[in-house]
């Protein structure tokens, strides 16, 4: 390692830290009830965008899993979604009309929220639509995982995204009012994900799994990355670099042992295949504010819109958090 | 008599208070040190809590660090105190804040009644420790640390090294042998007043107080002195992990505890509701006499340490991603590659899948698309054919496959018109097993409807890439059971060869193999090699194909019976 990409990769920081502090000013304040906060307390971080009928599942799966605080982030949610939130005791929400994609798709926003109010917690940040799973997530709240994280020095948890999509048409089943996503989106490919190290950032690049197999199968290296580091115990010089996908400084993307071991990991389940997608698909496509713009990502919306179905016979139907780590998609590591 | 308990608290005081409780109102004192750093309101709040008590009492609070002489003082401390204020106490029983007791207090004490003046302290020599994970077994004795391990880690670690450059050695009192163990130990009266009342003490103190992790080591080496009956073992349930830190408890773990039968449990997480429901309440069952039994729970940790230090051979995930040579295991599996048996036999897949049971591929890798089994689109674990998402990761998606199916052997066929990314890793894989007709690519050509120039210049094409794949399979880094005939050989009697392979192989078949795969026509393959030498090009991986007798020679062969008896 030499010290003039130590020193770039500093650099890089600094102006993604500068570039939060500038993009501040997008946010208005809609309710902050940040004072509540304890100093032991975990946080959950998101931003969204007319994601009304997934809120309700959404609060009350991390509320169970013994998340004490959201902080949110509505990108000019028209259906409702802010109303909602605002209701909610332990929710504070920031608003923005700015442009998703130019806050490098919210990454700059959260990364001022985090730098605000996250320094010292551990911190939670995902999208609506996806579901933390940890090992003995069933019988042991976010909170055991933590103290035993903070026992064993360990600063950032990994987790792969993994896409879940129901049986038959994905928009077949539509999805109702805090109604458990995974009752309809119960599928997943436990076995075909390509992994490859980022060297410069030193994380795991992970593709793969229905989309890859789905939507480009000619040209995998397009399919999005599947590795998350979700769960960071924060600190003022972190930040996000990419979405969760990876950090700087480049240790905190180290939640992989390269020794043969295996660390304590999750997943993030990922109810995207909803017949919401469907809907909002056409909709995205139209703002342009994912990363719709190249010619593969127009492909992948419309065949979309074409309300596939992502099920095969070799699928494997979720039933909890011991057959992925059975299947090898998440591991106990040491934690027993 | 009765038994006293010392315990370090250092958090979790509710929790702490609890426990003291428990035991001290079973009528058994406890002393309590709690740490200086807790602050003020919290301690005086645990004294006020447990001051309906009579036989609890609070020792003088030090400023408590893992791993330094501290821990050590403070027990001191609260271990004369405990003698000295009770006199009825027969053995003293070291215990933390994150104890829980698993069983009544009345077995301990009528356990340890009948064995008055035994001490418990897990107590080992250095040369037998197998615990101690940072390699200062030995050395924590003879080097000096200044340094806070917690905080400097960098400078501990530097001046540890520097030590060991200039090669000091602290010395070591001569009338101790250095002895380790965990820090949880139950000592009788007559050992732990003599520890105490050492006339010496003051110099083994001085000695100790600069050695790494004293409360792992003064107790175990200075018991070994006095005691006249040592049980090396701890009467506190309590693993530690690879890094040496404590295993916690939580309340998934209560059935397992329960079945543990030991006397007390740590680490204990304290937001484990259930747990400390279940084993304070009043009603919790008593085991009578019976032993502590802690393997099933050494077995859980035990595996949990071997989860973390080498994990699940073969496979490759988001957690666990060993670097090329660390694998422990590249594949998770056996599994056999077949290199120009397709070739050289009609409907090989067919024949070998009856012979040997299992999954048999095509060619998995070949240049279209992945021909899998029954060429499906996807396989297990939705592993699909197209053969750019196969190339994008050429080896991990061999590695997939086979730990996608587990306990299933897979085989495939492979060839020089195949990608060629994954030969170092089969031929550096003890799973795979390699068999090669090396040659039979020819079959191909010879059979084809191109023009001879084209299959001049495939032919030279196919035979280099071949000749490398050879190469790598023949060099001395291999690990693979491979085996290779050439052409010519193979065909003078395939039956040996292919028996081998299978009685390798060994699923199914113990038997001697009673059909052979049927060859294909090779009339005029020695003429066509021939021209093909005749054109210039040497096609030498075949072996000495006999040019003009083979017709003959071949006749013979398609009639010979395949019946071998």
């Amino acid at each position: 390692m030499n010290g003039l990409k130590i020193y770039r990769r500093r650099l890089q920081r600094k102006r993604w830290q500068i570039r939060a502090l500038r993009k501040r000013r997008e946010l208005t304040s809609v309710r902050n009830v940040t004072a509540k906060i304890r100093p032991d307390d975990v946080l959950l971080f998101v931003t969204l965008r007319n994601e009304r009928i997934r809120l309700p599942y959404f609060l009350k799966y991390y509320r169970s899993l013994g998340i004490n605080h959201f902080l949110v982030v509505d990108n000019a949610s028209t259906d409702g979604s802010r109303e909602y939130l605002e209701d909610q005791d332990d929710v504070s929400v920031w608003s923005t009309d700015a442009s998703y994609k130019r806050a490098r798709f919210g990454t700059d926003w959260l990364n001022w929220l985090l730098r605000k109010y996250a320094i010292g917690h551990w911190t939670l940040v995902v999208d609506v639509d996806e579901f933390f799973v940890y090992p003995f997530c069933d019988t042991r709240p976010i909170r055991a995982l933590t103290d035993w994280l903070d026992a064993s020095s360990i600063r950032s948890f990994g987790a792969m995204l993994l896409d879940m999509y129901p049986k038959g048409p994905v928009a077949a089943q539509p999805y109702g009012d805090g109604q458990n996503p995974f009752e309809i989106a119960s599928w997943f490919d436990s076995g075909n994900y390509q992994i490859s190290r980022n060297e410069d950032y030193g994380n795991l690049w992970i593709q793969g799994g229905p989309r890859s197999r789905v939507f480009f199968p000619d040209t995998p290296e397009r399919a999005p990355a599947l590795n998350k580091v979700p769960l960071v115990k924060w600190q003022r010089k972190y930040t996000f670099a990419s979405s969760t996908h990876m950090l700087l400084p480049r240790g905190l993307n180290f939640v992989f042992d390269e020794w043969g071991g295996e660390k304590v990991s999750g997943c993030l389940l990922h109810a995207k295949f909803l017949n919401t997608f469907v809907e909002k698909s056409a909709e995205e496509m139209e703002r342009k504010q994912h990363f719709a713009s190249s010619q593969e990502y127009k492909a992948y919306y419309e065949k979309i819109s074409e309300n596939p179905d992502l099920w095969c016979k070799w699928s494997e139907k979720y039933i909890n958090w011991r057959q992925l780590e059975i299947l090898g998609l998440m591991s106990k590591g040491n934690w027993a | 008599m009765s038994v006293g308990f010392v315990m370090l608290v250092h958090e979790a005081l509710n929790r702490a208070e609890q426990v003291a409780r428990q035991w001290a109102s079973h009528g058994c004192p406890v002393v309590i040190h709690v740490d200086k750093p807790v602050n003020r309101q919290d301690y005086e709040g645990l004294v006020a809590s447990l001051s309906d008590l009579d036989n609890v009492q609070f020792s003088h609070r030090r400023k408590c660090e893992w791993g330094s002489w501290s821990l050590v003082a403070a027990t001191q401390d609260a271990a004369t105190q405990i003698l000295a204020e009770f006199p009825d106490v027969r053995h003293v029983f070291l215990a933390s804040g994150a104890c829980l007791p698993l069983r009544p207090v009345q077995e301990l004490v009528a356990y340890l009644n009948v064995r008055p003046r035994t001490d418990f302290i897990e107590s080992v020599t250095t040369e037998d420790v197998l615990w101690a994970t940072d390699g200062l077994e030995a050395e924590r004795f003879t080097l000096r640390f200044p340094f806070s391990w917690k905080r400097h880690r960098a400078l501990f670690d530097r001046y540890v090294r520097f030590q060991r450059w200039i090669g000091f050695q602290r010395e070591i009192p001569e009338s101790i042998l250095p002895h380790l163990g965990s820090q949880w130990w139950c000592l009788s009266r007559q050992t732990l007043s003599a520890i105490l009342e050492d006339p010496d003490r003051y110099y083994y103190d001085k000695y100790f107080s600069k050695v790494w992790i004293p409360d792992e080591s003064y107790f175990q080496t200075l018991a070994r002195l006095y005691s006249t009956d040592i049980e090396s073992r701890s009467l506190t349930l309590s693993k530690f992990d690879f890094q040496g830190k404590p295993h916690v408890f939580y309340d998934d773990h209560l059935q397992l505890l329960r079945r543990s039968d030991c006397f007390v449990a740590r680490k204990i997480w304290p937001f484990s509701e259930k747990l400390y429901k279940n084993f304070l309440s009043p009603d919790v069952a008593g085991l009578g006499a019976t032993e502590p039994n802690p393997s099933k729970i050494d077995k859980i940790f035990a595996k949990a340490v071997e989860r973390r230090t080498t994990g699940r051979a073969g496979l490759y995930m988001h957690s666990r991603f060993p670097q090329e040579g660390f694998e422990k295991g590249k594949t998770c599996a056996p599994y056999s590659v077949f290199e120009g048996f397709s070739e050289l036999f009609e409907d090989f897949e067919t024949w070998l899948e009856k012979a040997v049971g299992g999954r048999v591929h095509g060619h998995l890798y070949a240049p279209e698309r992945v021909e899998f089994v029954d060429r499906q689109p996807v396989f297990s674990g939705a592993l699909c054919d197209s053969a750019e998402i196969r190339d994008y990761n050429s080896k991990g998606f061999l590695t997939s496959l086979i730990w996608n199916t587990r306990g299933e052997r897979q085989s495939f066929q492979f060839g020089p018109k195949d990608n060629q990314d994954i030969s170092w890793l089969i031929s550096t894989d003890p799973n795979a097993q390699i068999s090669i007709i090396s040659g039979a690519w020819a079959i191909e050509l010879f059979n084809s409807n191109m023009n001879f120039s084209a299959i001049k210049k495939e032919a030279g094409r196919l035979q280099r890439i071949e000749l490398a794949h050879l190469k790598i399979l023949r060099s001395m880094y291999t690990k693979a059971r491979v085996r290779i005939w050439t052409m010519a050989e193979f065909v003078e009697a395939p039956m040996e060869p292919l028996q081998t392979i299978i009685d390798e192989i060994g699923q199914r078949n113990v038997r001697r193999l009673t059909e052979a795969p049927k060859m294909v026509n090779l009339d005029g393959f020695g003429q066509f090699l021939q021209n093909l030498k005749n054109q210039g090009m040497q096609a030498h991986v075949m072996g000495d194909f006999p040019t003009g007798n083979d017709t003959e020679q071949q006749v013979s062969s398609r009639r010979r019976p395949y019946l071998v008896q």
